[in-house]
């Protein structure tokens, strides 16, 4: 007999100022009322995992519970000279680039601990990233299932249809977190990936 | 593997066959000790995908301990990439010149030194000459 899954694991992923926290906060928002973490045009805003338990969605008289864990974004490298261009103090650029660090390597232990991954993209940016084809294929490697979220639809540079032709085989909605555009197709879209879980 | 030199920047090339036997931390401490002496690697293949992961890994560990390293720019390079960047393309149609054809070669390099080279990309023609 199958029992049916609760509060599943749900990783939000992605690099860094994508909108996962964003996308994490208009849920917890909507759904339990509180946001979930701070935001900022500043890369690397979250510095730790920081997660939700129990966050209930109700959606065409379904119910999905689950965790929702917010991951600091995958990079590559981590200048602390950027931070200063945005108006940082050299100490403490320095401070968040080395929580920045700690972060990263933080998103990638919790992989393994994933029932199902968000991944969040900035659709007007270059799909192409190395750091999106290692999130992905890491995520493809466990075999945890995945839901690509074209984010920022609202800029005028998005381009869905470049994410979706960058990775074909895979659920690609856009939405804007910001705005709250196309939030139910990206529900619609959550509970499918949940039912792979 | 060979190495070519100009200005402190040098590129290594290291064949699949030279690291496939090796284990993943192993692998990984190899790149990086190399990246870390301020080289480009060039891997005739590519390396999978949680290799990635823990290269990624282990470069943030370094960027926390090491003055001045401040992370790698890493690229898999397939023949076929349509919608792929000058940038991305330039950087095949060097690997290629140094290791003949391949299905796929993954470029790994300081992001210092990256930075340097998309600042400036004559560096790696004059490097090629």
């Amino acid at each position: 007999m199958f029992k049916k899954k609760e509060n599943i694991k749900i990783g939000f992923y992605g690099p860094p100022n994508a909108g996962k926290t964003s996308l994490a906060n208009r849920i917890c928002k909507d759904w339990t009322g509180e946001e979930i973490g701070m935001v900022s045009k500043i890369p690397h805003e979250t510095r730790h995992v920081q997660f939700r338990e129990k966050v209930e969605i109700k959606h065409k008289g379904k119910i999905l519970t689950f965790k929702l864990v917010d991951t600091p974004g995958i990079a590559t490298k981590i200048d602390y000279e950027e931070f200063i261009q945005f108006g940082l103090k050299k100490g403490d650029a320095k401070k968040r680039a080395k929580e920045a660090t700690q972060g990263i390597i933080e998103s990638i232990q919790w992989l393994d601990d994933m029932e199902a991954i968000v991944v969040v993209l900035d659709a007007s940016e270059n799909p192409y990233s190395q750091v999106n084809i290692t999130i992905i294929g890491n995520i493809v490697a466990r075999k945890i299932p995945v839901l690509i979220v074209a984010n920022k639809i609202d800029l005028k540079k998005a381009d869905i249809k470049k994410v979706e032709a960058a990775f074909p085989e895979y659920d690609v909605v856009g939405i804007s977190a910001k705005d709250g555009i196309n939030m139910e197709e990206f529900y619609e879209s959550l509970f499918k990936l949940a039912k792979k879980a | 593997m060979k190495n070519k030199k100009l200005h402190g920047l040098s590129l290594q090339v290291i064949p699949f066959a030279e690291i496939e036997k090796m284990g993943i931390s192993e692998r990984v401490k190899k790149i990086l000790n190399l990246v870390l002496g301020n080289r480009i690697v060039i891997i005739h293949g590519r390396l999978r995908a949680e290799e990635e992961a823990r290269l990624i890994e282990d470069t943030m560990a370094m960027v926390d301990h090491i003055k001045g390293f401040k992370g790698i720019e890493l690229a898999v390079i397939e023949p076929n990439m349509k919608d792929r960047g000058m940038f991305d393309k330039m950087r095949y149609n060097l690997a290629k010149s140094l290791v003949g054809d391949s299905a796929a070669l993954t470029v790994i390099g300081p992001s210092s030194v990256v930075k340097e080279i998309r600042r400036d990309p004559k560096k790696i023609e004059l490097l090629l000459s």
